[in-house]
């Protein structure tokens, strides 16, 4: 299984961070500089695996994010690689070609993604248009539901309520 | 605190506004992120949802992104739960994914919230509440929540089904019991035409099956559909992983599966399916000739590719296939060669592993010849990976694959040379193992050690001074062997030593100590009044004495020994020479170093005037003297000869303790009993005779100053030694009684110690000396001296394999209810009130022993602490006595079998009965 999912930027910054097992606050911190450290330091044209604690870490860059996963030591590489190539088309898809800025302003959503193509470490929808399909749909009920509710008469309504 | 108004929420900043304003400050970041905090702490209190639900949104990108605690905000998390509105429960669930843990005190109430949405009509809902099952459930949250998960297994909107299936695996994990009641749905779902569905249910198996496969068995031919008919990449990767676990237990499944497999390996274009095809077929089908060889076809191909991923696969491939078939590693040997100066570290790292497992005692030397090679021209860490691996090789089984020690005993000396080197602990560790193991190498390990300790650049490097180290005490122990004394007494007083950190300077001095006497005793003691008598000829007869002090077989080397005359003239100058190299060091602040030195130097001054006399003049005058110095020398000589011998890990243990010495007892007593003794005691605790005091024998531990007090003066000097090579011997002072006995093993006084290592040792030592010749060698391979093995027994004990967790228990039992099988080891846990037949209280002591056995599950510590909780666990039972009545319920409704009695009578047979060997019937024929 996906013990947890890290998007680090090139300069070193967390960008999304996804834990699939029980961390701690302390040690989420921890695993993001040990991980940070050794992947951002490995040069373009190495491999995209690194062993990690007994477990390993998958790597690919992106533009400038690395997107990481971290497995067990059993689990297929080459798969959780090509989950990461399929998590970044439907970011890509969504946001219409994805940039760094996106995901920083849209950090929630894309967590919401992510969430649609992972459950509990595992790889829930392979389809991308099914995502997309997902998104789409609870989108339009966040924003129907936001709309009632920005509506200033609604505003205070419930003020003075 | 202001109550929250309209203009709180009307000029609430949005998360945009937040990470904008992030963005915006290059310095005062973390100032403003705690004044953003301070806001979301006010915002978050608002009695209107909108606004707490910014405020969490925002709380979650903080905690997310900037590790801040927000702990703070669970409650409110759940308020926003409570929301009708879709956007605040998904603001809300994933704030309580991403911050609640087991011991997140409100993680009670959110039970009713979740079942809520588990039976929510909004698809999106129900997705939302099992994904935060999935992430925060505990035992009483997977046990509140089966039900409703088991409802939704058989959802018939497909999107919620998969998901609960994937939910399915936490709740199983947390709640073993669960099993009962939801594995026919989920094994149900294995037939599924849905290959989303069907995908998450092999993830879940695959998972399961990597924890106890034995439990799925039963299931094989289910997953052979799946393996044949799979259409998808991903699941046939996740069957494939099922039966590696199964084929190895099952060997008719292997012969069914194993010609699939290969079809697929040869058919598919997709390389991850593919490595998992060869993945599978190395670990578990190495046993078929034809597949393996198909297999290893393959990874050659990986390993010659240019992408850096399929070249590190294939070589973790190949490292795999090495444990049994080591003829595939010798047959890409120039491919594994030539990834040792990859780009890649971890490349490297991985052929490094290949190159040691092809290691043999045939070419141990050569490989490491090629890799110290490869050492010297790489990058420090890789460098050091290699010495690692070359020193943790040749060191396994105490020296198994390696001859001649000579050659290692160099390569050591060699290695600890090589500019990067940082392995200088592992090295001292084995130059002195090697020493105390291994007779016949000493000569050789004194020529490496006095070349290290020669060379004046060698202490410049921080990293070689334990090398050093090792390298003083091996030529002071061993001395004898020593072709020069006099270079080697320079060597160890060199200026430079100055360098040394403190705890390395006194084993250069003790080493000096060692070497002085060697040389005073050879020059009179046993030259006597021929000055310039040669160190060969003492040698010889130091050998004698040996002999007789049982010391061991050293005749061997007598001769070898090239002779450097020591005169009483190079005597005084050696005096000299210690007393110029020390003197400063009186003054030194490490308290080590000055005792020593000041031991040295008295030592020094005691001998000193004989030896001017003895070299002035003839020794007519000073006779007297010149009897009292011989002695002295005699003495402290005899102290240094007693050899040291390895010291098993469990001799301590086996040491009898003396009677009267109680070693649990309160030490609070002792104040007491001090306080009567006062002064006398100081006296006894010196080396003052015990026998005399009267008023000692109240001491716990009088035997041990008895001994201490009735050895000579020889022994004690030996305890003195003990005390300050403190490393080299076992921690405790009680291993004092034992260590004496260790190294004349052939001591007669020794032979009646009924000591089993002792007595080992003896065997080995008498091997010694009729070595066996073995015919492919050239030179018989030195006999190392091994301890018993009994220390590594008592651990293998203490951890018997306890592999049978409450989950497979509950598996096997839903598996293999139906068929005549034993009772799995899990029951055996049952109490006994359930042997005895306590019938009315027949399902709560069910549920409570089930209780007992989620308590033995491997990884429950913490729940085991919840355990102690009595009245939580009495809720529990209460609880779950509603639930089983509603499991029946749907047992009923659901399936008719007969379990729940099943297992009842199971309980009740005998419990002990010999561990299961489940009699598989060929599903696959």
């Amino acid at each position: 299984m996906i013990h947890f999912v890290l998007l680090i930027s090139r300069q070193g910054k967390v960008r999304l961070t996804k834990w699939y097992s029980p961390y701690s606050q302390k040690e989420r911190t921890k695993v993001i500089r040990e991980l940070g450290g050794v992947i951002l330091n490995r040069g373009p044209k190495l491999c995209n695996f690194v062993d990690w604690r007994g477990f390993k870490v998958v790597y690919k860059r992106y533009a400038s994010l690395y997107f990481c996963m971290c497995i067990d030591q059993d689990d297929n590489e080459l798969e959780v690689l090509e989950i990461i190539h399929h998590f970044v088309e439907i970011l890509d898809r969504y946001f219409g070609s994805v940039c760094e800025l996106d995901l920083i302003f849209n950090f929630h959503k894309a967590y919401y993604i992510l969430d649609e193509l992972l459950l509990a470490g595992e790889l829930q929808e392979s389809s991308k248009k099914t995502v997309a399909r997902l998104i789409a749909a609870q989108d339009s009920l966040v924003e129907t539901a936001k709309e009632q509710a920005s509506s200033i008469s609604n505003i205070i309504a419930q003020a003075t309520k | 605190m202001s109550g929250p108004s309209l203009m709180d929420s009307l000029f609430q900043r949005t998360l945009e506004d937040l990470i904008k304003g992030l963005r915006q400050q290059l310095i005062g970041e973390q100032a403003f992120i705690s004044k953003a905090l301070e806001e979301i702490r006010k915002e978050i209190k608002s009695p209107d949802l909108s606004t707490k639900s910014t405020a969490l949104l925002k709380l979650c990108y903080l905690s997310n992104l900037h590790f801040h605690d927000m702990s703070f905000a669970a409650f409110h998390a759940l308020e926003v739960l409570s929301s009708p509105r879709f956007s605040h429960k998904k603001i809300a669930y994933h704030a309580i994914s991403l911050s609640f843990h087991d011991s997140t005190p409100v993680l009670l109430l959110i039970t009713n919230h979740l079942r809520k949405d588990l039976t929510s009509t909004n698809e999106f809902e129900v997705s939302l509440s099992l994904q935060c099952l999935s992430r925060i459930a505990n035992v009483d949250l997977a046990r509140d929540l089966t039900p409703e998960v088991f409802t939704l297994l058989s959802s018939n909107k497909l999107y919620v089904r998969k998901r609960a299936v994937a939910v399915v695996l936490r709740v199983f994990e947390k709640y073993p019991d669960s099993v009962r009641v939801c594995f026919k749905r989920l094994v149900e779902n294995l037939e599924n035409y849905d290959p989303q569905i069907l995908s998450a249910v092999v993830g879940v198996f695959s998972e399961l099956a990597c924890k106890d496969p034995r439990s799925y068995l039963p299931l094989a031919p289910e997953f052979y559909k799946i393996l044949v008919d799979s259409k998808s990449n991903w699941i046939s990767i996740k069957v494939l992983k099922i039966f590696a676990k199964l084929a190895p237990l099952e060997p008719r499944l292997a012969n069914r599966v194993v010609e699939p497999i290969c079809d697929l390996m040869r058919k598919t274009g997709a390389k991850s399916l593919l490595f998992e095809c060869v993945r599978t077929v190395v670990t578990s089908f190495s046993e078929y000739e034809s597949a393996v060889r198909l297999a290893v076809g393959k990874i050659r191909e990986f390993m010659v590719d240019e992408d850096p991923n399929l070249k590190y696969l294939g070589l973790h491939a190949l490292s795999i296939v090495a444990s049994k078939h080591l003829w595939v590693v010798s047959e890409n040997k120039e491919v594994v060669i030539k990834s040792l100066s990859d780009p890649d570290p971890n490349i490297k790292i991985e052929s490094l592993r290949l190159v040691m497992a092809m290691v043999s005692e045939h070419n141990v030397a050569e490989i490491s010849k090629v890799l110290v090679n490869y050492a010297l021209k790489s990058d420090p860490l890789f460098c050091n990976e290699i010495l690692g691996s070359i020193l943790s090789t040749c060191s396994r089984n105490v020296y198994e694959i390696i001859v001649d020690f000579d050659w290692y005993v160099s390569l050591l000396g060699e290695m600890s040379r090589i500019p990067h080197c940082q392995m200088g602990e592992e090295i001292e560790n084995q130059l002195v193992d090697i020493g105390l193991r291994v007779k016949d190498v000493r000569l050789e390990l004194v020529r490496v050690a006095r070349d290290l300790l020669i060379d004046p650049a060698l202490l410049g490097n921080s990293f070689l001074h334990r090398v050093l180290s090792a390298a003083a005490w091996v030529s002071g122990e061993y001395v004898e062997f020593s072709r020069n004394p006099l270079e080697l007494m320079e060597a160890l007083l060199q200026p430079r030593t100055s360098l040394l950190p403190p705890s390395i300077m006194a084993i250069y001095i003790q080493s000096a100590f060692k070497v002085l006497v060697f040389c005073l005793h050879t020059c009179f003691v046993r030259g006597g009044s021929t000055a310039g008598v040669s160190a060969s000829a003492s040698y010889e007869s130091f050998d004698d004495l040996s002999v007789e002090n049982g010391a061991g077989s050293t005749v061997a080397h007598g001769q070898t020994c090239t002779s450097a005359p020591i005169t009483n003239e190079s005597i005084v100058n050696l005096l000299k020479l210690v007393e110029l190299a020390l003197s400063p060091l009186l003054g030194s602040h490490d308290v080590e170093v000055q005792e020593r030195a000041r031991n040295l130097l008295g030592f020094v001054d005691l001998i000193k005037l004989e030896a001017l006399n003895s070299s002035g003049q003839e020794e007519n005058d000073s006779e007297q003297k010149g009897v009292e110095a011989t002695k002295i020398i005699r003495l402290v000589h005899d102290a240094f000869s007693k050899e040291l011998g390895p010291v098993s890990l469990s001799a301590q243990g086996k040491v009898p303790v003396p009677d009267g010495l109680t070693l649990n007892e309160n030490l609070g007593d002792l104040e007491t009993i001090c306080s009567d003794i006062e002064l006398p005691s100081s006296n006894t605790f010196s080396f003052g005779y015990p026998s005399e005091e009267k008023d000692v024998s109240s001491f716990s531990n009088l035997q041990i100053k008895e001994d201490s007090g009735q050895s000579n003066e020889s022994t004690s000097l030996l305890a003195e030694h003990r005390k300050r090579h403190g490393l080299y011997y076992l921690p405790s002072g009680k291993s004092e009684v034992i260590s004496n006995d260790y190294p004349p093993a052939n001591d007669p006084a020794l032979q009646g110690d009924n000591n089993d290592t002792a007595s080992d040792l003896v065997k080995l030592t008498a091997e010694s000396l009729v070595p066996k010749r073995k015919p492919n060698h050239s030179k018989p391979r030195p006999v190392v001296v091994k301890l018993d093995e009994a220390d590594e027994k008592p651990v293998a004990v203490k951890h018997p394999e306890s592999r049978d967790d409450s989950l497979s228990g509950a598996v096997r039992d839903i598996l293999f209810g139906s068929e005549d099988i034993l009772p799995t080891s899990s029951r055996s846990n049952l109490p006994s009130s359930n042997r005895k037949g306590k019938e009315k209280q027949h399902m709560i002591t069910q549920v409570e022993s089930k209780e007992n056995v989620v308590g033995d599950g491997n990884s429950s510590s913490r729940r085991r602490k919840d355990h102690s909780h009595g009245k939580e666990r009495r809720h529990r039972k209460k609880n779950a006595e509603e639930r089983n009545e509603t499991d029946r319920k749907e047992k009923e409704s659901s399936s008719n079998h007969p379990r729940r009695q099943k297992s009842r009578q199971r309980a009740e047979e005998p419990l002990k009965v010999p561990p299961q060997t489940s009699v598989i019937p060929d599903f696959l024929l």
